[in-house]
């Protein structure tokens, strides 16, 4: 056991821990767009999709305390992160300037990543754990987003969502290892796609849903 | 602030950290009359210590030593900015032909809890002899010369090992970095070591130990914000830092 707490306490191995918890919320977020998607295909569709989902139960149930486990990872350690590097300047500089390294995306990582945390916790609130009793998932999500502060608090979120995931992206191939003048142009514009593809694909979705 | 001027001296406004003792400390301000433009940065500060001193005043203490730009013992922030507004050039190297007569200079100390401020400008950068003392070294049996060429190193290699071992460990890495993170100057000498075979056999006990020291020293943790890479007099690139993750990842896991 003392090889992998010496390799995870350190920063670099901390900053592995971001990046393959990282990429795993990625790959959820594919997933779950690409499941979202069939609102496009009217309530049968979508609410047939969510039953599906449901039949495969247990594994379900696994794959949402696997991802719970791994956002509660990546909280923790993102958080200590950001506590040290507070910690490793104390005394700020009077004059401060970007030499040109920095983005939106770079500078607000720690903010944006709480605020989305906030975003989940209210998404969950909103559709996983409302009561389904007498209503079908669609008619949940409908009555949600006729409150147009619904679609604006949504619409903010994967804006952030999109700024985080524009820096996340690269930023986890750099802290892997795999960087390379070769490639890192293609990753790097694949982070702005992906992240244009989560900003856009979700955000219209609660303007399309509260427009049916 | 880059603007060439015609003019031949230009009168400056400084604002400068002065601090002696943890108590005593604060920003003082300096005009800086009649400056050449032909002059380095250092120069300027020379000729004003030495109106300081003719006042009886204690002048601005601030590290330098080769003024060549290849020892690394220069630095200051000027205006924000790690040795200057001038890409690729330490403090001793950049020239005041680069600034415009009537600006206003804040010249601050790098910042970082990893360097503790000796006196004015002047930082103890020990912290990164720490970390080469903690293994970026080669060990060797002392001996007869070896043959020279007699290993064969790729041009390639040797050129990418070149470009590591360009980092004259100024700091100004740790100093732009807003999380004051050594992730650049470490894993310059990681590169420069690990790329090389007669680094090699000590590649994996020398990554770890060097990155412990570096979290033991206090720098912050690498977010990837690339202000190194932008700061750096020698241009060295972040690809060295992924080459350190890897390093890291082969000693720490496999
Ligand atoms: S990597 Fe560049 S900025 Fe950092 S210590 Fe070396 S030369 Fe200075
Ligand atoms: S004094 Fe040597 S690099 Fe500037």
């Amino acid at each position: 056991m003392s090889w992998f707490t010496n390799t995870f306490k350190t920063s670099i191995g901390k900053k592995l821990i971001m990046a393959v918890t990282g990429l795993s919320f990625i790959c959820f977020l594919m997933a779950h767009l690409a499941g979202n998607l069939t609102l496009y295909g009217g309530e049968n569709a979508f609410n047939s999709y969510v039953e599906r989902l449901h039949t495969f139960g247990p594994v379900i149930t696994l794959i949402e305390l696997g991802l719970l486990f791994l956002i509660i990872m990546h909280i923790l350690i993102g958080s200590v992160l950001f506590y040290q590097n507070i910690l490793a300047r104390p005394i700020k500089y009077k004059v401060y300037k970007s030499a040109g390294g920095r983005s939106l995306g770079s500078a607000t990582m720690p903010y944006s990543g709480f605020i989305i945390l906030a975003f989940i916790i209210f998404h969950l609130i909103n559709f996983h754990f409302a009561d389904k009793t007498n209503n079908t998932i669609f008619q949940i999500v409908a009555e949600a987003f006729a409150n147009p502060l619904y679609i604006v608090i949504y619409i903010a979120a994967m804006i952030v969502l999109a700024i985080h995931i524009s820096h996340a992206f690269w930023s986890l191939f750099q802290t892997i290892g795999v960087n390379h003048p070769k490639y890192m142009p293609l990753i790097r514009i694949a982070g702005i796609v992906i992240s244009l593809i989560f900003g856009v694909g979700f955000g219209f979705l609660p303007v399309y849903v509260s427009l049916i | 602030m880059t603007s060439t001027t015609d003019k031949k001296n230009i009168n400056l406004t400084l604002k400068i950290w002065r601090q002696n003792g943890p108590d005593n400390n604060g920003f003082e301000t300096y005009y800086a009359d009649d400056i050449s433009t032909d002059m380095s940065f250092l120069e300027m500060i020379d000729v004003i210590n030495e109106r300081l001193t003719l006042e009886g005043k204690d002048p601005v203490a601030f590290d330098h030593d080769c003024r060549e730009g290849i020892c690394g013992t220069c630095g200051t922030m000027i205006n924000g900015r790690a040795h200057g507004p001038e890409k690729g050039t330490t403090l001793c190297q950049l020239h005041m032909r680069h600034f415009a007569d009537g600006d206003t200079l804040v010249i601050e100390p790098w910042r970082s809890r990893a360097f503790k401020i000796i006196k004015d400008l002047v930082v103890d950068r020990s912290p990164l002899d720490k970390i080469i003392q903690a293994g970026g070294y080669i060990s060797v049996n002392a001996g007869k010369a070896p043959d020279a060429n007699a290993i064969p190193i790729p041009q390639e290699t040797a050129e990418t090992a070149m470009d590591a071992a360009a980092c004259i460990g100024c700091g100004a890495c740790v100093a732009s970095c807003p999380n004051a993170s050594a992730m650049l100057f470490v894993g310059a000498k990681i590169s420069h070591l690990a790329l090389l075979p007669q680094g090699k056999p000590e590649a994996m006990i020398r990554v770890m130990a060097m990155v412990n020291e570096m979290d033991r020293q206090c720098f912050g943790n690498c977010t990837n914000h690339r202000e190194c890479e932008a700061e750096c007099p020698k241009e060295i690139s972040i690809t060295n830092i992924a080459r350190l993750n890897r390093e890291f990842i082969k000693s720490g896991l496999f």
